[in-house]
């Protein structure tokens, strides 16, 4: 994979948990990432699908340093930032952000709006007036097409879509260059959720910004996406360009998932009724020796119980991880 | 506010200049609210009224709380001795004021001492989990299964200054309950997003604690106060009892509580009196602790 120019480059991130439980206190290890490899390009937003459960968000927090990495390394720029402490890590705090997906916890209801958004600032900037941080909030607000008087409210007196914005301010305070938006419209009314892409399309360009954008489902990153990585139980089973993996995808599971995309289209959708996959997705807590889509892949052959695939460049930009194509 | 006011069309024409406030400090908002919470206020000025008329016992209080008068013992509420005297004659309001002085003294500072534990621990436990929750939660077992009243006459025999002893003792004693409940709520609020936010902006794990997360179990953390209060004058009672706590003839609510209870068929006003004292004192507490929920919760 070149990555010369890499923003973040990511080199077989792991993450387990490890759960402790019952009368023996027997350990589980949730193997929840394993071996994911990616890059993410200055300016542009690369899309992550997958399923619940499939890591995607586990990705997200172990890029930020939000969870320690079990293995594997985490390059923003030229600088490792696996294994850093907290404070080694601060300067890239100011850097990398994050959007969450629930609207409701992510914003203390104990905080004004106005405190939300200049807690970066607290913490990033302790040499600026009080002044200074609210007359920021402020700014931050009216960028989110908030009204800047909503300083004085708490969060419980927003709808969800406003909430959403008082986030994003929030990650925008500290004037970072990588958002990770981590499903940030799931939670969201359709036509919120419309909105609330748009804004952060307008803001990328503004302020050149480089996003990770995570969703459950390829409709959605379809719009803001310039490349998509699909993810299936804690591996990258496929990375390329959208209109490359919308035309051509290869991967077994991204063809169920494209598939799967409901059309708007009563009488195309009789002709094509929805295939929903069969089976379900192998417990993370024991996942199969070989490729983790075997057992509910079409195509499946012996080869794919025994060994597991590599993520390959099958075709120019077009990485994925199958023995069948 | 509908998910209709969320379009951008709407907000854009939101965007008037000169609408802005002045912020306000979260703290006058909360005061402003806590001075509408009308039961709240009556407690805060009843209770400000009875801790001040029972500092003032030398002053304030008619007769000398020692001052035995064999010719009036045992003799209802009235004029002369407002309510009653007992089995001495001394008069019971000036007992009850100088009693005052103890008890609500080790009430709120015993309260306060045992919240302060209680929080530092269950915070820790639950915040960091792990190892250090396992330790600190097998300590607080350890703790909960001593029987603290011997634990407490040992201590109390070698206290030197009675009334701080006895604060100190109590305080030490009484932190459990709440380190288990704050441990608990701080184990669910710590899950929110906006705690991940936090620390993905880099903050420190005081600042996390501080400003995120005991904020949040607030509630959990006023309940075990204000029920400390009452627990702690009714314990030094005990204490008192046992001739541990405060020794006769100076009078706490508690030892008066006890003294009087072979008399409370023949002479009731012996035990009503200083119950009645105990019991608005925890009222007050109470309802102030209530109060003071209402008025740091935003969402009210």
């Amino acid at each position: 994979m070149e990555s010369k120019d890499a923003l973040v480059r990511v080199r077989g991130l792991t993450k387990h948990f490890v759960t402790e439980g019952g009368l023996l206190r027997q350990t589980k290890t949730v193997h929840a990432v394993n071996g994911v490899d990616m890059d993410v390009f200055p300016g542009e937003t690369l899309g992550l699908v997958g399923e619940s459960g499939c890591g995607k968000s586990t990705v997200g927090r172990t890029i930020l340093q939000l969870y320690p990495a079990t293995a594997g390394s985490v390059r923003y720029g030229d600088d490792e930032l696996t294994g850093l402490t907290r404070k080694e890590m601060l300067p890239y705090r100011r850097r990398m952000q994050i959007v969450f997906q629930d609207p409701y916890s992510s914003l203390n209801p104990r905080l004004t709006v106005g405190s939300i958004v200049a807690e970066p600032l607290l913490i990033h900037h302790p040499h600026l007036t009080k002044k200074e941080r609210e007359d920021r909030s402020r700014e931050l607000l009216r960028r989110v097409n908030l009204d800047p008087s909503f300083v004085n409210r708490f969060p419980h007196e927003f709808s969800g879509g406003q909430r959403q914005r008082i986030g994003i301010a929030r990650a925008l305070a500290v004037d970072p260059e990588f958002v990770v938006c981590d499903e940030p419209i799931s939670a969201l009314d359709v036509s919120v959720q419309a909105q609330v892409v748009t804004l952060l399309e307008r803001l990328q360009q503004e302020l050149n910004l480089t996003f990770l954008f995570i969703a459950h489902d390829l409709s959605m990153v379809r719009h803001i996406s310039s490349r998509i990585a699909v993810m299936y139980l804690g591996r990258i089973v496929e990375l390329t360009s959208r209109d490359e993996l919308f035309e051509h995808p290869q991967h077994p599971y991204t063809r169920a998932l494209l598939a799967a995309i409901p059309v708007p289209d009563p009488a195309y959708a009789a002709r094509h009724p929805l295939r929903a996959l069969e089976g379900e997705v192998p417990n993370p807590l024991d996942p199969p020796r070989g490729c983790p889509f075997a057992p509910r892949c079409p195509l499946a052959q012996q080869v794919c119980r025994d060994s597991r695939p590599e993520l390959e460049e099958k075709a120019p930009g077009h990485f994925s991880a199958c023995h069948m194509v | 506010m509908t998910e209709h006011n969320d379009s951008l069309a709407t907000d854009n024409a939101l965007l008037v200049e000169g609408i802005d406030t002045v912020q306000r400090s979260n703290a006058r908002i909360a005061w402003s609210k806590f001075r509408r919470h009308r039961l709240a206020m009556i407690s805060a000025v009843v209770l400000l009224v009875l801790t001040v008329l029972c500092m003032a016992a030398p002053i304030v209080a008619p007769y000398e709380f020692d001052a035995i008068d064999l010719a009036n013992i045992r003799q209802r509420p009235n004029a002369v001795h407002l309510l009653g005297t007992d089995a001495l004659g001394r008069d019971l309001f000036t007992r009850l004021l100088f009693g005052g002085r103890i008890s609500i003294t080790i009430g709120l500072t015993s309260a306060f001492i045992g919240t302060l534990i209680g929080t530092l621990v269950g915070a820790t436990a639950g915040y960091y989990g792990g190892r250090i929750d396992n330790l600190l939660m097998r300590l607080t077992d350890l703790a909960y299964s001593i029987p603290t009243l011997p634990l407490m006459i040992v201590l109390g025999a070698y206290a030197d200054t009675q009334v701080l002893g006895l604060m100190l003792i109590i305080g030490f004693f009484s932190w459990m309950s709440t380190a288990r409940v704050v441990r608990g709520a701080i184990l669910a609020v710590k899950q929110n997003d906006y705690v991940t936010a936090a620390h993905a902006l880099g903050a420190g794990d005081r600042a996390v604690v501080l400003r995120h997360i005991i904020p949040n179990v607030f509630n959990s953390i006023v309940v075990g106060a204000t029920l400390g209060v009452g627990d702690a004058i009714i314990v030094e009672s005990s204490l008192s009892f046992l001739g541990l706590g405060v020794s006769p003839p100076i009078p706490t609510w508690g030892n008066m509580l006890m003294d009087s209870q072979a008399t409370m068929a023949s002479e009731p006003w012996l035990t009503i009196f200083p119950g009645m004292a105990i019991l608005i004192t925890v009222l007050c507490v109470n309802f102030m602790g209530d109060g003071l929920q209402d008025a740091l919760d935003p969402t009210l």
